[in-house]
């Protein structure tokens, strides 16, 4: 689709598009309209909003607003991509820098019970500068390789800002300090339930996968299957498997020295399992049934036998479809994985239902920001992955 | 066997209603999970009122986010809009990645607890497959039925509304059938965030570890949630084989 023609209204350097008018608008009701953080004496008293003006120090928040209002104003007026780019990371950047200042400037001198949160006005602001980045990044159209540079360059500046106590005087960073080890186990028994389960259904899958393609008459029946499974509500499969599990954990010699109980890790484990199969089946099939014709005949023609040919010529050409349906799996691992947490699983959900029963937003934040950090990763990995799998040169020995 | 399937939704269907309207009948069957000589029917609110209210906020919901995600779609496809559809494309790309147990979390210090924040969730969800399908349904139509369309005089309205829209309801539909099922599920974990929904039972039942309560929620969600995604399914089928008739 082509770009509307330049506006013939006002003057070309000072055309504002609809995103400049969105950016205006999200920035003018962070800075103005909606409150920036919220100060609580302790952790369980209802917060009182602080406005950006009183958040910082009166000169330090002049500046920081025509900071802002400066990136703002060269993100929404500015016609090239590469300064809206700048102008997003500058404005989030800065925003973030507040954030911990403001804090630390809430917080009075040795008051360990004070808390401080970012309120509304703040997460407008990140959205509107995120809205920036995101735009210039599609626009641009950055390779997926690319991505990954910049989400690891995203991760070293951020582990550094940690590093150095930007946000140390955050409520969400007192909440993590007070459980520094359990965070770190929580986040490896996360991500080893997601890849665990992610693993066993690749090694299940792409068998069962092979047998639809090879047998059409049992793909209906086996896809329709797994399609019913991934219907059913995530809370109703986690739960439902507590028993069968715990049947075979008392009934079956062996299956509880193995780990396997009713409640915990077992059944969490097996769910996640059945709802990664039809994303890995779906996509063996599709990616088989995508392999041209000629490419089979020739290959035929010189000779290799059915499972050199599926090694070597069929299998290839479906990796990167193989791995579009992992990349779903794990994405979809990674969310679901906070469910386990209902049934004493664990991962980053014990955090997320821990904070809502006390109602500890901060609490809440510290489970649900690293799994939403985790599901795009993720998805950033992978798409680099898919990216390299399916370039010319790695299909070149194929074709 | 072609029948074996539409046969067992209906007894499914039978059992659902049966069991909704008078779960006591079903108290033995039931009686074997429970622990010793606990309650086997969940009893401090009828299941029958709980499945509406979980119904309600899902087709609440699917409604709204529907509405606004079509409308954003023809926007953005439309000469108006072009400006914003890559920024668009990659926001909802993103937002798919976003566990929709991160949303509902999420939404809670936005909202408080109760129906808000679930229905916030469910509504943001929503919209992400919604506004997916139908950009592609606009952006995929062929060529010749547009050029087709402009030669016999219509004008864009009446283009959006009688070709292109009418060519992309089974497309949409199926971005509704994927909000709808990933509803069903937030909506279940919901209750967690005090949302009167099915997920009640089975949290009330793992907090006093009766398996009868988990047993009788999880089975009328997932029974629900299945026969919906079927029914839905149905109607995909039903219209793409009038429109290619």
């Amino acid at each position: 689709m082509a770009n509307p023609a330049t506006s013939p209204r006002g003057i070309a350097a000072l055309h504002v598009d609809k995103l400049g008018l969105l950016v205006a608008l999200l920035t003018g009701w962070g800075l103005g309209g909606a409150s920036f953080a919220t100060f609580r004496a302790n952790r369980i008293v209802q917060g009182s909003a602080v406005e950006f003006w009183n958040a910082l120090p009166s000169s330090l928040a002049l500046a920081a607003m025509l900071g802002i209002v400066a990136a703002a104003a060269a993100g929404a007026l500015g016609r090239s991509h590469l300064l809206r780019l700048a102008s997003g990371l500058a404005g989030l950047i800065v925003v973030l820098l507040l954030i911990g200042t403001a804090a630390g400037y809430l917080t009075s001198e040795g008051d360990k019970l004070a808390r401080v949160s970012p309120a509304a006005g703040f997460w407008l602001l990140v959205i509107a500068f995120a809205l920036l980045i995101i735009d210039a990044l599609s626009r641009l159209s950055v390779k997926p390789l690319v991505r990954l540079v910049i989400l690891a360059a995203f991760y070293l500046v951020f582990g550094l800002g940690l590093a150095a106590g930007l946000w140390d005087d955050l409520s969400l960073l007192k909440e993590y300090s007070t459980r520094a080890a359990s965070f770190w186990a929580e986040g490896r028994n996360h991500l080893v339930l997601a890849m665990g389960s992610m693993a066993a259904a690749i090694l299940a899958g792409i068998p069962i996968g092979l047998v639809c393609y090879a047998l059409p008459a049992t793909r209906s029946a086996i896809l329709n299957i797994l399609n019913t499974i991934q219907t059913i509500p995530s809370m109703a499969m986690f739960t439902l498997l507590i028993a069968p599990l715990g049947w075979i954990a008392t009934n079956i010699p062996g299956a509880s020295e193995l780990g396997i109980r009713g409640i915990g890790t077992a059944p969490a484990f097996v769910a996640l399992f059945l709802y990664s199969l039809l994303p890995v089946v779906a996509n063996t099939v599709a990616g088989l049934a995508g392999v041209p014709h000629n490419v089979r005949d020739a290959a035929r023609g010189t000779g290799m036998t059915a499972w050199q040919r599926l090694a070597r010529v069929d299998f290839p050409l479906a990796l990167p479809t193989i791995l579009t349906g992992i990349r779903i799996v794990l994405v979809q691992n990674i969310g679901l994985v906070t469910i386990a947490a209902l049934i004493g699983g664990g991962g980053y959900g014990v955090f997320v239902f821990q904070g809502l029963g006390q109602m500890a937003t901060d609490l809440v934040l510290l489970g649900a920001l690293p799994t939403v950090l985790l599901a795009v990763s993720a998805a950033v990995v992978l798409d680099a992955v898919i990216e390299a799998a399916s370039s010319p040169g790695a299909q070149g020995k194929a074709e | 066997m072609k029948r074996l399937p539409a046969l067992l939704r209906i007894l499914a269907f039978v059992c659902l209603l049966a069991f909704l309207i008078s779960p006591t009948s079903f108290a033995p069957l039931l009686s074997m999970a429970a622990q010793g000589n606990g309650p086997v029917i969940y009893e401090r609110q009828s299941l029958w009122v709980l499945a509406l209210q979980h119904l309600g906020i899902v087709f609440a919901a699917t409604i709204v986010a529907s509405a606004i995600a079509v409308a954003m779609a023809i926007f953005v496809t439309r000469r108006s809009g072009t400006e914003l559809l890559p920024l668009a494309r990659s926001v909802v790309n993103i937002g798919q990645t976003f566990p929709p147990v991160a949303v509902l979390a999420l939404a809670v210090p936005a909202t408080g607890f109760g129906v808000v924040p679930t229905f916030l969730a469910l509504f943001l969800y929503a919209m992400l497959p919604i506004f997916e399908n139908t950009l592609t349904g606009l952006s995929t139509l062929p060529r010749d039925v547009q050029e087709a369309a402009k030669g016999v005089g219509m004008t864009g309205t009446q283009r959006l509304f009688s070709v292109e829209l009418p060519l992309c309801l089974p497309l949409i539909l199926a971005g509704i059938r994927v909000a709808v099922v990933i509803s069903l599920s937030t909506a279940t974990i919901g209750s967690t965030v005090a949302a009167p929904t099915l997920g009640e039972v089975i949290i009330a039942g793992l907090q006093s570890n009766n398996f009868a309560y988990v047993l009788q929620g999880a089975v009328v969600v997932a029974m629900m949630a299945v026969l919906i995604h079927d029914a839905l399914y149905a109607l995909e089928r039903r219209l793409s084989a009038i429109r290619s008739a």
